[in-house]
């Protein structure tokens, strides 16, 4: 595991020179612990200290990222097995599979389909990773022909699926100079695929039936010189991925175990029952995968995947926000209300929710409180009379409604008389505490 | 290589809870269901057996809902016309459980009243041998109101009666507690008030193993997160040994899902949602997967494929062998 500043200490030359920019060695040791430095500042550290630093620096899950033109994709390096210990790091990549023994038209087709895939999710982009072709036909051009109409179609990173090196070769061939995932090496191949791997700077996804075997043909892989690993550990139903998951990210993190200190990829479409493929792509997301290969590109299905990724990957610290502005429910008219929260975007769904569902048209103000709630916002002092009246001002409501009237949430009652300074002209309305109760306020008071 | 998998040692367990009562303990269901009593985190059977599968309850209500989606009455058809069908629909449809949730109004728009709530309850258990829940409508005063009339009129059923918040849960907890059921506790997503809320309760002479805990979730994309973490650390500090978040717990992806903008609304959506139907049972069986993942002992569920597509995942997880 990660060395204290005083075991880094020990490694340095404790003389003192400052040609690091830090005053003494401790102070430097200090800040490697904390990762705020990069060794390579230290101009006189002995190689052999270098090297014992390395290892010790070395995060338990081994960064792996695919390349492609103008595209990445990364996972691994996560540091805990719950989010709200610190936060999970890298959103595993979603992928889709297609077959070489589909033809181009058709690859191409699915291919351009799920590439153009977009959905606006509080204001972000949510879009696929990527593609993964696999070799069903056992041709080899075939294979290459289908690798060929994937990046006509698009440019994401790629993962080339084939026990033979020698199929996976000519697909390589067709996207020199990216750094794909090749699928896969097991106990029969695993010397061509290091080979190939090596060849092309290609990760290398790694497929054994127990952790046992994984384990000892990553190292004979990694002794070969390949380093970017991912792993298969096979089980393909809920009940042994959620097993083998678990117990590799254990491994990894409470035992430092490097042999399976990779990320881990899954094929959810293997469960069989395509209406289960979501679910187990679900699970995957909330239980550690890195690479999440997909059969059914449905949007239906993508976008509730994304959006979960996108929730569970959030930093639990940091709090998902809406873009503050005016924000127009039900086709609003001069003449319709004025309503204020802030931009935390699940007060801000509560609320658009109930007057969306209410039917009734609204103008809502969403106040920039800094990604809080309005009473977590108010104590902070992130949402007072003064941010609301500017954020009334810098919307230029007044330009958009005909009757000057806004309504505060309940819990936000005590603003009413400044906000009334603030907003000279204005009439303040204190609206209800909850969102639920909007509806009916907005219905009998308003 | 020889591995050692790094195995959890947990001091604590989880309570186990059995809802419903047969006509030999008190009560008239033709079978019981038993929740909890895990020693590890969910289906980590490596670690430990998980001695009770999570129960799947299908939400109905005691007479056509206004406000569900179209696609939710579409698919239970003519049974959601009243409760006893709808119980009846559930159960063939996969239901351990059926939580009735009482209305504010009846068709008409006048009130609820305790004579109209025990008919739905009495005809509920009369036609569907399943434990039940009964969730007042969600208005204090009215909750009270209905639920005291309930528990009475059906003792001894061991009927789980919702919903206990910190503002509103000692009549509720007293009529349990005289009348032999059990209670469902609801805090915010937040550990320190889930365990408050059991204190308070469980300070009431109200034994624990009749809590349900009920640390609400938000759906995909409306807060989902927070749940999920809320569930995580509750679990967690109930395996390290703190007695007051022992309990089974209880969430609504149903309800929470169902009343997302994606499963509502058909039309005007972009297209890259995709197909409504398609989306919206995403939204609530990706929602429940996530919610099993983080502990979820019961889910609530409202349409009846997502119920399909639960049990036969609860059913593999279960039957996950021991690969250690």
């Amino acid at each position: 595991m990660a060395l204290s500043g005083i075991q880094i200490y020990k490694l340095l030359p404790q003389t003192n020179c400052k040609d690091c920019g830090f005053p003494t060695c401790l102070a430097f040791a200090m800040k490697l612990a904390a990762k705020q430095v990069e060794l390579s500042a230290c101009p006189h550290v002995s190689e052999e200290s270098k090297a014992q630093l390395a290892e010790s620096a070395a995060p338990p899950i081994r960064l792996v990222v695919l390349k492609s033109d103008g595209y990445e994709v990364k996972a691994g390096n996560e540091v805990v097995l719950f989010r709200h210990e610190k936060t999970f790091y890298n959103k595993p990549g979603l992928f889709i599979r297609v077959h070489d023994s589909q033809t181009p038209e058709e690859i191409k087709a699915k291919v351009a389909h799920a590439d153009g895939f977009k959905v606006n999710y509080v204001g972000i982009d949510l879009v696929l990773d990527g593609f993964a072709v696999a070799s069903v036909s056992g041709d080899a051009a075939a294979f290459s022909a289908a690798v060929t109409a994937v990046r006509q179609a698009s440019h994401r990173p790629l993962i080339l699926m084939s026990r033979d090196p020698e199929i996976l070769a000519g697909g390589l061939q067709a996207v020199d100079g990216e750094s794909p995932l090749i699928y896969g090496a097991d106990a029969q191949n695993w010397e061509a695929m290091a080979d190939l791997a090596k060849k092309h700077h290609a990760a290398l996804a790694v497929i054994a039936s127990t952790l046992e075997d994984l384990a000892d043909l990553t190292e004979k892989i990694k002794s070969r010189g390949v380093e970017d690993l991912v792993l298969d550990p096979g089980g393909r139903t809920f009940g042994p991925a959620l097993t083998n998951s678990t117990q590799i990210r254990r491994l990894a993190l409470k035992k430092n175990f490097r042999p399976l200190g990779y990320p881990v990829i899954t094929f959810p479409g293997d469960v069989g029952d395509p209406t289960l493929e979501p679910m187990l792509a679900a699970q995957s997301i909330a239980k550690y995968a890195g690479f999440i290969v997909m059969d059914q590109f449905a949007p239906e299905a993508i976008y509730p995947l994304l959006v979960l990724r996108q929730n569970i990957y959030t930093d639990p610290q940091k709090p998902i926000q809406v873009q503050p502005g005016l924000y127009e429910i039900n086709n609003p008219k001069p003449e319709d209300p004025v309503l204020v929260t802030t931009n935390f975007s699940i007060t801000y769904f509560s609320v658009a929710n109930e007057v969306e569902g209410s039917g009734l048209p609204a103008w809502l103000v969403v106040t920039d409180a800094e990604g809080m709630s309005v009473l977590t916002a108010w104590a902070a002092g992130k949402f007072d009379a003064e941010r609301i009246a500017k954020a009334v001002k810098g919307f230029s409501v007044a330009d958009k409604v005909s009757r000057k009237r806004v309504v505060i949430p309940g819990h936000v009652a005590v603003l009413s008389g400044e906000l009334e300074e603030e907003l000279p002209g204005w009439e303040i309305r204190v609206g209800p505490r909850e969102a639920v109760d909007i509806p009916t306020f907005m219905k009998q008071a308003l | 290589m020889p591995i050692e998998i790094p195995m959890d040692k947990w001091p604590g367990a989880i309570r186990t809870i059995t809802l419903g009562a047969t006509a030999a303990e008190g009560g008239t269901r033709s079978r019981t269901i038993t929740v909890g009593g895990e020693k590890s985190l969910p289906f980590l059977h490596f670690e430990s057996e998980m001695p009770n599968p999570p129960a799947i309850a299908v939400e109905i209500k005691d007479r056509r809902p206004d406000d569900w989606s179209p696609l939710l009455l579409k698919a239970w058809g003519e049974a959601a016309e009243n409760p006893v069908s709808w119980a009846k629909a559930a159960e063939a449809a996969g239901a351990d459980l059926i939580q009735l949730s009482l209305s504010l109004t009846d068709a008409a728009g006048n009130p609820n009243t305790p004579q109209a709530a025990v008919a739905a309850v009495k005809a509920t258990l009369a036609a569907c041998g399943l434990p039940l829940l009964v969730f007042g409508p969600g208005q204090a005063e009215m909750d009270n109101e209905l639920l005291v009339a309930v528990a009475e009129a059906t003792k001894g059923e061991r009927l789980v009666l919702g919903l206990c918040e910190d503002k509103n849960y000692r009549t509720i907890v007293a009529t349990a507690m005289a009348n032999g059921h059990l209670v469902s506790a609801r805090t915010p997503m937040d550990v320190n008030l889930a365990k408050q809320l059991n204190i308070l309760i469980s300070d009431m002479g109200f034994p624990l193993d009749r809590i349900l805990m009920d640390p609400t979730t938000g759906a995909l994309g409306y807060g989902i997160e927070y749940g999920f973490s809320a569930m995580e650390r509750l679990r967690l500090a109930a395996l390290q040994g703190d007695s007051m978040t022992q309990l089974p717990m209880i969430v609504t992806p149903g309800f929470e899902a169902w009343k997302a903008k994606e499963s509502k609304v058909g039309e005007g959506v972009p297209e890259a949602w995709g197909d409504w139907l398609g989306r919206a049972i995403n939204w609530e069986t990706l929602t429940a997967t996530a919610l099993l993942e983080s502990g979820a002992d019961i889910l609530v569920l409202r349409h009846p494929e997502s119920v399909r597509r639960l049990n036969t995942v609860i059913a593999d997880l279960m039957a996950a062998p021991v690969t250690a």
